[in-house]
């Protein structure tokens, strides 16, 4: 019978099976084509080359570490079709808290004088204790009252700054121990960066945790009655994300050697803004971290590339504002045409 | 006629040539996607005043023909022509205004607008202020509605409806533009006996108006008594036109796959075993009550009844999506408390639900995705990880064992018909090598041949020990399967048969009863 060849046809190409390009082949293009551009605008108008220039590039990917960092977690969030608002405010909360028992004794307005000169790894494990546990509220929230996360983690959004404001009464919390702002010099929240996309890279492609988060966003009806535990797999989710969210904070509040209430406003929203240009669909069950990391570093080089040609910060603004629905418009045109295949 | 609020319909009217020989026809039609070729120089020929079906297995083409006569695809060869005239629809929309309507299988109603808000949509009566009368607006849904002797209140909204409801509105929509053609993609895929009744003096009385109408099903009994002519479709080529009245059902089977299908039924006689699964006075609050019954391992139970009789509603409390306000399930003598999925699994029961699209398939992804995703539950993971290797070959294995056409186990699953859909959620579950089987229409929506090979696997899986319960809406199916009929009305059993007393008549009154 006809269809007994074809099943054996497809035996052996199914070992064989051709590798498709990977989909994160074009967003890279995008990336060098925009480097390009300046490159050639930067000639042209400045004279001199923007990529040949290995300080300006080290401080545009530290730049953007922060915002990398969180947009790993959020891509796990948004790959379940959530989404996570809170992450800016839990950068300010965490680095605020963080900073706090990392303060030095010899700073004389010490916030916990008993508290001074404690060893790295208390208030960086407290940092990101403190992001997990808003990460854990949020997934709660989520799982258990059935409420959209929009709502869930822009509650947390709003009640997060609220607390970092708090903290302190709105006073930075300065004078941090060497040991503690080490993790914010150099090239270091870069690694931090990029061992953490590496971690869940690994994590969405060849664990189960990955299986079931895209599961989940493709169709949660259809992932329950497969027996996925939904309700606790966006916990963990929701969790991962916090947690991701309160490293951040540490890394932020160590590069600035200091921590004000303010930190990381909108960095919820450039991490969204990464994590969509590197092709994570908001409809959930589709999305690479591998992405994320060319849509971060995309970010960053839009915001070098016009700080090198002298743009106005408001035109940089506007710009950038373009190129996060430019990124969404070519996204709703990719699935439309692979629906008509 | 009265209704004709649009300038369209007039313009049409005005445009039209008369007397062509064919209302709607196609010619050479050939359409390509990216490595297949769904359509190979087909003809169709629609007169009016007809009902004429599309046949053929899923993957034959009669969905492509029939988006390209919808406006939804364009031929990339060949001519459409409306009554004799040369026509390039460019969209759904003007196809409608060119008078030819369709109504998909899922209904593309907005569930919190009203009944008249819906049919009327963009074309709203407006009053002198320039705002949307909505008095006049339910007045002509009321007269449409009594045209086509449709009982709905045109001002409740949608959401309320039952999908037979839906489907009717969907009718009257089609209807109020005054379409010549009308598209009807297995219209009574979900409606009960009586409203399938209902549809069809519906259309009769559009076939009596002169309007063509395009059926296409599954059901062979619906052919016989709904179609004037019908056409038939394998492979993307166009085997060819006959009136219904000339041939019989194995003449159509034979022309849709091509070969003889000498059983429909491949019912095996194999050994009864022991109870695996007894089920007493189960109850879900409001939806069904005193359920008891037992399943053996080898033995088929199938539950038969009407829709909204409870039937899926006890398979979902079985399985724990919606778990049981009362009563007792226990395996193998031991009484479980099936709170979730996750429980039925490790207790080695399988579920295949009723809507494919709705919870079955992971659309977006790809075949191995789709198919691994219950079996990881408690296999082929290491310490969390997913051992690739081993679960793609296990895959491949299922794929080839159950022969899902595809090219390669990366293909997303949305890309395949109906039929092959249903084998990787099939594969989905017997990779979990489960002792409790349960499979709420497994047939439903998929062509004859998938049909026969679903039908083969149940039984052998039977032969191997595994306790089946087998929900169906299609008689046949459930007589032709069944060793045992429970039969269900309103959230009651209202009886049990056994394979050799039951007939279609004892499965009926049991169920309306």
């Amino acid at each position: 019978m006809d269809t007994n060849v074809a099943a054996q046809g497809t035996s052996t190409a199914l070992v064989g099976a051709k590798r498709r390009l990977p989909p994160e082949f074009n967003i890279f293009l995008v990336l060098i084509g925009i480097a390009l551009v300046y490159e050639v605008l930067g000639w042209i108008f400045v004279g001199q080359s923007f990529l040949m220039n290995s300080q300006r590039l080290t401080i545009m990917i530290l730049q953007v570490s922060v915002i990398g960092i969180i947009a790993v977690g959020v891509t796990q969030v948004i790959i379940t079709g959530g989404i996570d608002l809170s992450s800016g405010s839990v950068v300010g909360m965490t680095a605020m808290i963080s900073a706090s028992v990392a303060q030095a004794s010899t700073w004389p307005r010490a916030l916990y004088p008993s508290l001074t000169d404690m060893p790295a790894i208390v208030p960086i494990g407290l940092g990101i204790g403190i992001g997990l546990l808003a990460g854990v509220i949020n997934g709660q929230l989520i799982a258990r009252t059935k409420i959209p996360p929009f709502i869930a983690t822009l509650g947390m959004m709003v009640s997060a700054r609220g607390i970092s404001k708090w903290y302190t009464k709105g006073q930075p919390v300065s004078g941090l121990t060497e040991q503690f702002n080490f993790i914010g010099t150099g090239i270091w929240p870069v690694i931090v960066f990029l061992v953490v996309a590496i971690i869940f890279h690994i994590a969405l492609r060849y664990t189960r945790y990955g299986k079931f988060t895209y599961a989940i966003g493709a169709n949660v009806q259809a992932a329950r009655v497969s027996g996925i535990n939904v309700e606790a797999h966006l916990i963990k989710v929701y969790a991962i994300a916090g947690m991701l969210a309160g490293l951040a904070g540490v890394v932020t509040a160590a590069r600035a050697q200091t921590a004000q209430a303010g930190m990381g406003v909108m960095y919820e929203l450039d991490a969204i803004a990464a994590t969509v240009i590197g092709g994570t669909s908001l409809t959930g069950g589709v999305g690479r971290i591998t992405g994320t990391v060319i849509g971060t570093i995309i970010l960053g080089v839009m915001t070098s590339g016009f700080t090198f040609l002298r743009v106005d910060a408001y035109y940089q603004e506007i710009v950038k504002g373009l190129i996060i629905v430019a990124a969404v418009v070519i996204d709703v045109y990719r699935q439309k045409n692979r629906k008509k295949v | 006629m009265t209704l004709s609020p649009t300038t369209m319909a007039a313009v049409r009217a005005s445009g039209a040539v008369p007397k062509a020989e064919y209302l709607l026809s196609a010619e050479g039609i050939r359409k390509e996607f990216p490595g297949v070729v769904a359509l190979d120089d087909v003809e169709f020929k629609l007169k009016r005043g007809t009902v004429h079906a599309l046949m053929g297995e899923n993957g034959a083409g009669k969905s492509t023909l029939m988006k390209i006569l919808a406006g939804i695809y364009t031929p990339d060869k060949g001519e459409v022509r409306l009554k004799g005239v040369d026509i390039r629809l460019k969209s759904p929309l003007d196809a409608l205004e060119n008078g030819i309507a369709m109504i998909h299988q899922e209904l593309n109603l907005m569930p919190f607008m009203t009944v008249a808000e819906n049919i009327w949509i963009r074309r709203e009566p407006k009053n002198r202020f320039g705002f949307v009368d909505h008095g006049e607006m339910n007045r002509i849904t009321a007269r449409l509605f009594d045209r086509l002797k449709i009982k709905i209140d045109p001002e409740i909204e949608v959401r309320h409806l039952s999908v037979a409801n839906r489907q009717m509105v969907e009718i009257a929509k089609a209807v109020s533009y005054e379409s010549d053609v009308l598209i009807m993609d297995e219209p009574t895929s979900a409606l009960t006996e009586r409203e399938v009744a209902h549809l069809f003096e519906i259309i009769r009385d559009l076939r009596e108006q002169g309007i063509g109408i395009v059926y296409i099903t599954h059901k062979m009994n619906e052919l016989f008594e709904i179609a004037d002519e019908f056409s038939v479709f394998r492979d993307g080529k166009f085997i060819g036109t006959h009136a219904s009245s000339d041939v019989t059902r194995d003449d159509i089977i034979r022309m849709m796959v091509g070969r003889e299908i000498t059983q429909m039924f491949p019912k095996e006689e194999v050994p009864i075993g022991d109870v695996v699964l007894s089920v007493k006075n189960l109850a879900l609050d409001g939806v069904f009550r005193d359920v008891s019954f037992d399943v053996r391992a080898g033995e088929i139970l199938g539950i038969a009844g009407l829709v909204g009789s409870g039937r899926s509603n006890v398979a979902e409390t079985l399985f724990g999506v919606t778990p049981a306000s009362s009563g007792t399930i226990a395996i193998d003598g031991k009484a479980l408390s099936i709170d979730s999925p996750n429980t039925a699994i490790k207790n080695r029961m399988a579920f295949l639900t009723e809507d494919r699209k709705d919870t079955g398939c992971l659309l977006i992804l790809d075949i191995l995705e789709n198919m691994q995703i219950a079996v990881l539950q408690d296999r082929f993971v290491k310490g969390g990880f997913v051992t690739e290797k081993q679960i793609t070959v296990a895959c491949e294995e299922m794929s080839r064992k159950l022969r899902v056409k595809t090219p390669n186990l990366q293909e997303r699953i949305e890309n395949l018909s109906g039929g092959n859909q249903q084998k990787v959620l099939i594969g989905r579950w017997l990779l979990t090598n489960p002792r409790i089987l349960i499979l709420d229409e497994p047939t439903r929506g998929i062509d004859v041949g998938a049909k026969a090979e679903i039908h083969r696997l149940v039984t052998e899986l039977a032969r191997n020990g595994v306790a089946v319960i087998m929900i169906s809406s299609e008689m046949p199916e459930v007589l032709g399967m069944s060793d045992r009929i429970m039969v269900m009305h309103e959230g009651r059993v209202t009886g049990f048969l056994d394979r050799a007393e039951a007939t279609q008549i004892k499965v009926m009154e049991l169920a309306a009863s």
